[in-house]
């Protein structure tokens, strides 16, 4: 037997796909969770369809799950995949775009039926050629056949037993790259704890695909990847919406206050939904609105009667909110708003990721109604943003916006724990003396008014949507309400004695400056650093603070020649930036494609730039 | 604690309704009955939401918030289930809940959130002067249907057994003692009260309610329902109430061998809301206008399972902080020298 093929990466990246019945999703989650634990840093990219079963078959029902680990940081699921796993002709069609030269297709054979081929579109019976994909290293393995053949002794009927065909393709990629099924044992023990049968299948077909990878060792090519040099800590892998949804507990908890979401249904953003729901054993008070609406007023209620209030959506249902923004904004009460952001406008492309509510954030309402904006940049620093949105809104009496995106939420990314006694502590501004208080009083520094609680004696008030004066009661006068617009604004601008100095990737000064913000930083620092290994001038800006910005941005700008606005819009920070710090000329490197960058075109296109 | 007087919960603010509204006689009324239910002023929130009726807050000395047009149910919802507490009351009419509101109106019911909301029904758009609304009368002319409306109205009491409602009621707004009664009612009941409140406009839609109103017909045209008693009413209280062929029918006691046996006994309690959608239905000329508390059953409040089922899971949880959250599931420890260690499976994400 010839030796096996032993590939040696720093990082590789691979793509599982199917249809979206087919359990892709799964299969990839297993997977990147067995290699975080073996010290891998992997960063995960899910890409499904909007449709729950499109026809089976189809290119429209593809659903994808990319994983990038490597043995140095990690900081994109990777523009193009290593390894493809089709398990359908339709799969090989809708990922050909996403292949990296030369890489390795490992595809179901029993399923390149003439059928099956004309479903996905293709005209011919040879689809690698369709796709110029003649030049890569295609295995065919009847995945179907042999997972039947694999659970023949079993007493399960035909559509179970071809349910458990992503296991065989598991357990062949846990051997190309060289994961022990430990852990992916365990799980499937765990998920099917009451139904025995179900899990011996599954672990059969897991170890048999695994096995026949270890037999066919001549044609399989096997991948090496080193452990990823990692600062020391406990580690957990986390996605970011998880990381949003604990982000939010933390801040609770710190506060020492109940936590109350008020939120409706909405791709990509339900998840944080429903995994503060399972998290009545800590206290949280879900509430499953009857429409986008009802969720944010909901927890504008709640914010006034004392909770650390949050509504949860995505751009269309920003778009609903924002009537009950402008109210909290008026009101001057703590909320946190989170968008994870999905293609748009209208229903647009609810599966995909863009960055394009940036602008409907920052001023989609009716009058002068400044709140602040923040942008988690990464799946787990998700939690650190929605700890810091609950942070100012509770201590600035103010609603925050906080920008994910589908991106972000779907993805995944091993994650340093932090310690609870590490963050920040989170002091509302309760109001303590009855004599002297007025409902819209406020501190002289920060502007910010005092909070009451409805239920406690001797700060009885009323609050409401309608301009008033410093005691809450209507105001129509002229002046108050110019002074009133410009303290709202000047509350919100006064943030900024809470927000970081923004920090360079690279050297303080050069050729040009990458600037980005939010859910593209992985792809931009990873861009920027392959041009620092080639000795460019090129450092990194990225922002988490939209409004107010930062201190020091000024500063942080003016010492580079050029300054590139990298954004999945049309470029919209940038037209925000041109208004803030007018004084520069800014580049824009934009896409709309409901895609991540890639880091290959940020390259290219950046690298234009230092050619001029 | 010492007796509160009603007018405790006066607020210092000039009160801006037209000279004449029905609205002053509505909130003398709620005020009388929060002085009468022994709970501290700071116990109570008062939300709206826009329109004449939603200026209420501003003229109360309680919690109090203003919000926007058709919302105010749903902002209550949140104040209920952040702090239950509190007795809150929504004020909103029959635009704001019928129309722009309609939904967080039903939905309200449907999920039984222990808030009593008076429902202000003029019949008309007043604050934006004039329009018709979505209880205005087919074939009505306002500035925005010159030619008549083409539409029917909500019967908002309908609407309410529809969404499931548990409590509703029907007063009118210069019958001080009747509206006292139900909102006393409503406030006792756990759920969500619905009292809808026949009220006056006296600029745009004076006198739509007058046919029930007027003093000299009112005997003939209103029936008060006292539970557990006849649905008799007239001048003579001659007359009652029967079922004939699944319909209410008036007859005359001692005609035709009617006895006051025969006239149905009015029962809020019972569930099935067959009668009581009946008496909510009824309307001049063939019928009096029923009045009193239509409908009081007993179901559970949302707010009171939502803090019971934290209460219970809480009792035998497996998390007790966030810390723990944190450091569950599948968790590794990477060591100085880059050796990777991972800890016990504990239960996680599934």
């Amino acid at each position: 037997m010839k030796d096996a093929k032993v590939i040696k990466l720093e990082e590789v990246a691979i793509r599982f796909s199917g249809d979206s019945g087919d359990g892709m999703q799964l299969t990839g989650t297993l997977f990147s969770d067995a290699t975080a634990l073996l010290g891998n840093d992997i960063s995960t990219f899910p890409d499904f369809p909007s449709e729950i079963r499109a026809p089976q078959g189809t290119v429209g029902g593809v659903s994808g799950f990319q994983v990038q680990f490597g043995h140095k940081q990690v900081n994109t699921p990777g523009d193009y995949a290593h390894v493809l796993i089709a398990m359908n002709p339709a799969a090989v069609k809708a990922n050909a775009r996403f292949m990296q030269p030369g890489g390795t297709i490992i595809y179901d054979s029993d399923s390149f039926t003439e059928k099956n081929l004309m479903k996905a579109g293709f005209k011919t019976e040879d689809p690698f050629s369709e796709c110029n994909l003649n030049d890569y290293f295609k295995i065919a393995i009847p995945i179907s056949s042999l997972t039947k053949e694999s659970l023949k002794k079993f007493d399960l009927d035909h559509k179970i037993i071809l349910r458990s065909k992503n296991m065989f393709a598991l357990g062949l990629v846990c051997w190309m790259f060289n994961r022990p099924l430990l852990y992916i044992d365990e799980f499937i023990r765990r998920k099917f704890a009451n139904k025995s049968m179900v899990v011996k299948a599954n672990i059969k077909v897991l170890h048999d695909g695994y096995n026949y990878g270890m037999s066919l060792q001549h044609m399989t090519p096997s991948y090496i990847v080193n452990p990823a040099d990692i600062e020391p800590g406990r580690y957990r892998n986390i996605y970011g919406n998880h990381a949003t949804a604990w982000g939010l507990l933390a801040a609770a908890e710190k506060a020492g206050l109940e936590l109350f979401l008020g939120s409706y249904p909405i791709t990509p953003a339900t998840e944080i939904l429903s995994v503060l729901s399972e998290r009545k054993d800590l206290g949280v008070k879900t509430f499953q609105a009857e429409d986008e609406i009802a969720g944010i007023s909901s927890a504008i209620g709640a914010a006034f009667a004392g909770d650390l209030a949050v509504t949860t959506t995505s751009g269309p249902g920003l778009a609903l909110k924002s009537e009950a923004i402008g109210l909290a904004v008026m009101a001057e009460l703590p909320l946190v708003v989170i968008d994870v952001q999905r293609g748009g406008p209208s229903t647009g492309l609810p599966t995909k990721t863009e960055q394009a509510d940036l602008l409907q954030a920052l001023y989609g309402r009716n009058g002068e109604s400044p709140v602040v904006v923040l942008a988690a940049s990464t799946p787990s620093d998700c939690f650190r943003y929605a700890y810091t949105a609950a942070k100012i809104a509770l201590e600035r009496m103010v609603p925050v916006i906080l920008l994910s995106d589908g991106f972000l939420g779907n993805g995944s990314e091993p994650w340093k724990i932090p310690e609870m006694s590490e963050l920040p502590d989170i002091k509302p501004p309760y109001a303590k003396n009855k004599r002297t208080f007025k409902a819209y009083a406020r501190n002289e520094k920060t502007k910010v008014r005092k909070w009451a609680v409805p239920g406690r004696k001797g700060f009885e008030h009323l609050i409401g949507g309608l301009e008033k004066n410093i005691s809450g009661t209507v105001s129509h006068d002229p002046e108050n309400h110019q002074i009133n617009c410009r303290m709202r604004q000047e509350k919100v601008d006064r943030v900024v004695d809470m927000v970081p100095d923004l920090e360079v990737y690279g050297e303080e000064s050069g050729e040009v400056l990458i600037v980005g913000w939010g859910g593209t930083y992985g792809h931009l620092i990873s861009t920027a650093r392959e041009f620092r290994k080639e000795g460019k001038k090129v450092s990194l800006a990225h922002f988490n603070y939209i409004q107010p910005l930062p201190d020091n941005t000024r500063k942080v700008f003016e010492k580079f020649k050029k300054i590139v606005v990298c954004e999945l819009n049309l470029g919209q920070f940038a037209s925000y930036l041109r208004d803030k710090i007018p004084e520069f000329i800014y580049f824009k490197y934009n896409k709309m494609k409901g895609l991540p960058f890639t880091v290959q075109e940020l390259k290219e296109n950046i690298a234009k730039l230092l050619e001029d | 604690m010492k007796d509160i007087s009603y007018k405790d919960f006066k607020s210092e603010n000039e009160v801006r309704w037209c000279a004449g509204c029905g609205n002053y006689a509505i909130m003398n009324a709620v005020q009388r009955t929060m002085a009468r239910m022994g709970i501290p002023r700071e116990r109570f929130a008062v939300i709206s939401g826009i329109g004449c009726s939603s200026r209420i807050p501003y003229y109360m000395s309680t919690y109090g918030f203003h919000t926007i047009h058709g919302r105010a149910a749903a902002v209550a919802t949140g104040v209920k289930c952040a702090n239950p507490r509190l007795s809150v009351w929504v004020m909103t009419g029959d635009g704001d809940a019928m129309a722009i509101g309609g939904n967080h109106f039903i939905h309200l019911i449907r999920r039984n959130v222990d808030v009593n909301l008076i429902l202000f029904n003029n019949r008309i758009y007043g604050l934006t002067k004039g329009q018709y609304s979505p209880t205005s009368e087919r074939g009505v002319t306002t500035k925005t249907s010159p030619y008549g409306t083409i539409e029917d109205p909500f019967v908002p009491g309908q609407l309410a057994l529809g969404a499931q409602g548990t409590f509703f009621a029907r007063t009118i707004d210069i019958s001080l003692k009747i509206s006292q009664d139900v909102f006393m009612a409503a406030a006792e009941h756990t759920g969500t009260s619905v009292v809808e409140v026949l009220q006056n406009c006296v600029i745009y839609n004076n006198g739509v309610h007058s046919a029930i109103t007027d003093p000299e017909f009112k005997a003939e045209r209103q029936l008060i329902l006292e539970q557990g008693e006849p649905m008799i009413f007239g001048d003579m209280k001659d007359k009652g109430l029967i079922m004939e062929k699944g319909k209410l029918k008036v007859v005359r006691i001692g005609e035709n061998g009617i006895t006051k046996a025969d006239v149905l006994v009015h029962d809020a309690t019972e569930k099935d809301p067959l009668v009581h959608t009946a008496l909510i239905r009824m309307k001049l000329p063939e019928y009096p206008v029923a009045l009193g508390v239509i409908r009081n059953v007993d179901a559970p409040a949302y707010d009171r399972e939502m803090t019971a089922q934290i209460k219970k899971i809480r009792k035998n949880r497996k998390m007790s902080s966030v810390e723990e959250l944190l450091n569950s599931g599948n968790i590794w420890e990477v060591e100085e020298n880059g050796k990777v260690t991972k800890e016990e499976f504990q239960s996680t994400r599934n």
